[in-house]
């Protein structure tokens, strides 16, 4: 009995252990649970980066929000990703997040457009509103215009295998 | 034509590589040796620990080099670094991140080796190299998990960036320069404790002699966890900017849970060493206090959960340290269960005595522990069964926490003066009466002369650690009859012990102060704004800018006085680093054993004005100068002579 006893340990960590594995096979967790998912899209009324007329509602129908900068060396890695998607027919909605809206003219122009059109968010007061703690991130909103998922850090193929079933259910 | 510095980050590599193929070879050829009775070939493992470690050292130096010459060739360097970036913080970024930070990690390890082959002259060939063996066992896997799925040499040829990335600005921080490498030092030591047990269940010989080898090892790890804890603790006060100094976030629970094991298994080894029972538990200790500190690097590095220090997650690295997690806790915990039996504890002990006290002392901690475990797996748990994804909060954690930390502090006195053996209650309650009740009437004063009404909980707190100052001291004066003059002559390991435990006393002094009579306020304040909190004046003097070698910040100046006197010019910032854009809140304290003045600036608002946090933090310093004391502790009871006789040992194994 006493012999047995000596094995609880091992049998304990064994449980752990399965725990983990099945942990691990979850789903990405840089999908963080935000307090908006559920949430209307904040308000706002920016301009837009390519013509710089006004614009206060993203369009209505299911679409991602891709917030960037010419900045942030990962929006670069990411933007071969995104012209991707955008071949493919995903309808992209970029946030130009504390940036110069020459710079980021410059940049649509050299490494191509991907973007339905970008919001101009020069002092981040959207990217504030919608809890962007660095860029890039990207939102999955509705035909509605409801956040149904947050992605933070660059969009990649591992990624999009992930996020794609929930993006396509929004259709 | 290749230039052979163009190579620089190839060698380092190759030093890797080396430092895997020796550590190999220190893995077989000691256990060869003492398989086959060979000591030519036991007496490999200590300049294979060496070499290994030199290896090791060679291939940090030559990233830390890929650093400061910005080599963005190396894409780890690239992700991290920047132009820009001052030296000392290029050095620091070389364990900003994974890849960086597991190669210091196995570095250390080699270090650890290193030590212990220098070290061990005392100690039996079998049993050196039988730790130096389990030792290399760890290096080979944890190596080959650095070059397989990290390998921070990897280049990014042919396109190579021309500028970095930046280090993330939270860590661009002297707090960070020194944090991690201390507290994976310590990390890292617990595998010289879990070596040690390993090595004695292999070979059969828990004895007192195993015990006296492991503990001053033991005690260094632990000194190195208990300080770098307290670092992080004091980085997360100051650098995060919200004034909080421990959230009980995943990370910090991977720390605290192999402090609070090791701190048992410093306890059960010395009742293993002076009366040679709990063998077998202390044995378990230190498999667990080892598995818990893999475990941490297991759950910040997988994102199995979710946590404000997680590096950036990859589920093939997490299957990756889940196997070796499998094969090192789960092997020694199977090698314990086989071979545990054979070492029976002999010896017997009363109810009350010495013994009991530190099996209770053991108890507790090990519970705290479990608790803090539970609650940071729960998450895991919950979502395993599909309910959903949950977050186990600060009060189920402190409802654990406290009442065993009250418990424990009220132990620690008497457990310390009592007798090994058998002790008699009428004794020990006796010599601890006047103790008792200074403490209690002070701990009833601290409330009502500090905060003007009773409060419970800063009683609670105080009475404890009043009561276990206290009951150290007369133990002090007991055991030096009266003489101050003969402190010196109680031996080091003693005057240890009364460190550390006035330590923890000043610990929990610190917390029951900060947690109750903190106060905050959030004000929208413009230049030429005056807030009171407190006793104190905040005065909003001037408004400015700042420009960092790679940040550009809004400064505010503050005029802080007291009764009309000036106590300090403070300036908080709000930074916004160059190269990734990210904002960053320094807050500005001023400091002084009572009391922290803090500030930090929240939010711009219209017409030139901030939002302001103001805070005025009672005897927030005590919480980290309490953990000064108890490494203090621990590093003047590993000096105690009787670690360093060498002859004895020797003849005895003779």
């Amino acid at each position: 009995m006493k012999r047995l006893m000596l094995f609880i340990p091992l049998v304990v960590f064994f449980g752990m252990g399965v725990l983990f594995w099945v942990g691990l096979g979850q789903e990405d967790k840089s999908v963080l649970p935000s307090p908006l998912i559920g949430k209307p899209f904040p308000q706002f009324i920016l301009n837009t980066v390519e013509s710089g007329e006004s614009l206060n509602h993203l369009p209505q129908e299911a679409v991602l929000v891709n917030v960037w900068a010419t900045w942030c060396p990962t929006c670069k890695a990411e933007h071969e990703f995104l012209n991707a998607l955008a071949q493919q027919g995903v309808k992209i909605v970029g946030i130009n997040y504390k940036d110069d809206d020459f710079k980021a003219r410059q940049w649509l122009k050299a490494y191509g457009n991907p973007y339905l059109f970008n919001i101009a968010d020069p002092d981040g007061q959207l990217g504030l509103e919608l809890g962007v703690y660095g860029a890039p991130e990207t939102f999955l909103v509705d035909s509605q215009g409801i956040i149904r998922g947050k992605h933070v850090g660059d969009l990649n193929a591992r990624v999009w295998e992930k996020l794609q079933p929930q993006f396509e259910a929004l259709k | 034509m290749t230039e052979w510095y163009g190579m620089v980050p190839e060698f380092g590599q190759l030093a890797l590589i080396f430092a895997l193929l020796v550590s190999v070879l220190q893995v077989v050829i000691p256990l060869l040796g003492v398989r086959n009775s060979q000591d030519w070939l036991m007496a490999y493992a200590r300049p294979l620990a060496s070499a290994q470690a030199v290896f090791l050292l060679i291939s940090l130096a030559i990233l830390t080099y890929c650093f400061v010459v910005d080599d963005f060739s190396v894409a780890y360097v690239a992700k991290n670094s920047n132009t820009a970036l001052p030296t000392p913080f290029k050095v620091s970024a070389v364990w900003g991140a994974h890849e960086g930070s597991l190669l210091l990690w196995v570095t250390l390890l080699g270090c650890w080796g290193l030590a212990v082959s220098l070290f061990s002259r005392s100690l039996p060939l079998d049993m050196v190299a039988r730790v130096l063996s389990i030792m290399g066992m760890v290096s080979v896997g944890f190596i080959l998990f650095t070059l397989e799925t990290s390998n921070p040499f990897e280049r990014s040829l042919p396109s190579v960036p021309s500028e970095g990335a930046d280090l993330n600005p939270l860590l661009q921080d002297f707090g960070l320069i020194v944090h991690p490498p201390t507290l994976y030092m310590g990390y890292v030591g617990l595998s010289v404790a879990f070596a040690f047990a390993l090595a004695a269940l292999m070979g059969g010989r828990l004895d007192a002699a195993w015990a006296r080898w492991s503990r001053p090892w033991t005690t260094a790890a632990w000194i190195f966890l208990t300080v770098g804890i307290a670092l992080g603790s004091w980085w997360a006060y100051y650098e995060l900017g919200w004034g909080g100094w421990w959230f009980w976030d995943p990370v910090e629970n991977a720390s605290l849970m192999p402090w609070l094991v090791a701190t048992a298994l410093l306890h059960s080894l010395a009742v293993t060493e002076k009366r040679g029972l709990f063998k077998s538990w202390t044995v378990l200790l230190a498999i667990f206090a080892f598995s818990l500190s893999l475990l941490g690097t297991f759950l910040v590095r997988s994102g199995v959960l979710t946590s404000v220090h997680a590096f950036a997650s990859d589920p093939e690295r997490g299957i990756f340290i889940l196997a070796l997690l499998g094969i090192c806790v789960g092997g020694s915990l199977l090698l314990y269960a086989l071979k545990a039996p054979t070492v029976a504890s002999v010896g017997r002990y009363e109810w009350v005595s010495r013994e009991s006290f530190m099996l209770l002392n053991n108890l507790l901690l090990v519970v705290a522990a479990f608790a803090i475990l539970l609650g940071t797996l729960y998450p895991l748990v919950i979502d395993f069964f599909g309910m959903g994804k949950i977050s186990v909060g600060a009060s189920w954690f402190n409802t654990m926490f406290v009442p065993l930390s009250v418990l424990l502090a009220l132990i620690i006195g008497p457990g310390a003066l009592s007798r090994w053996k058998a002790d008699e209650l009428k004794r020990i309650g006796g010599q601890t009466v006047a103790a008792a009740i200074i403490s209690l009437l002070l701990a009833f004063a601290v409330p009502l002369l500090h905060g003007g009404d009773m409060n419970w909980q800063v009683f609670l707190g105080i009475a404890v650690a009043l009561w276990l100052i206290t009951v150290t001291l007369t133990d002090v004066w007991k055991k030096c009859r009266g003489q101050l003059s003969r402190i010196p002559s109680l031996g080091l390991s003693f005057q240890g012990m009364v460190l550390a435990h006035i330590g923890v006393a000043i610990t929990i002094i610190g917390v029951a102060m900060v947690a109750n009579y903190s106060e905050e306020k959030a004000a929208r304040m413009a230049p030429g704004d005056i807030e009171t909190l407190g006793a104190y004046q905040f005065e909003f003097v001037q408004a400015g800018h700042i420009e960092g070698p790679n940040f550009v910040s809004d400064a505010a100046r503050f005029r802080v006085t007291k009764d009309g006197k000036e106590i300090s010019l403070l300036t908080p910032e709000k930074r916004r680093y160059n190269a990734r854009g990210q904002i960053m809140t320094e807050a500005a304290i001023d400091v002084s054993l009572f009391r922290d003045v803090y500030i930090s600036m929240g939010e711009p608002l219209d017409n030139g004005a901030w939002g302001m946090r103001l805070q005025v933090k009672p005897f927030m310093r005590w919480v980290w100068l309490g953990a000064i004391f108890m490494s203090l502790g621990g590093a003047l009871a590993m000096a105690d002579k009787r670690y360093r006789r060498r002859k004895t040992l020797q003849e005895a194994n003779a």
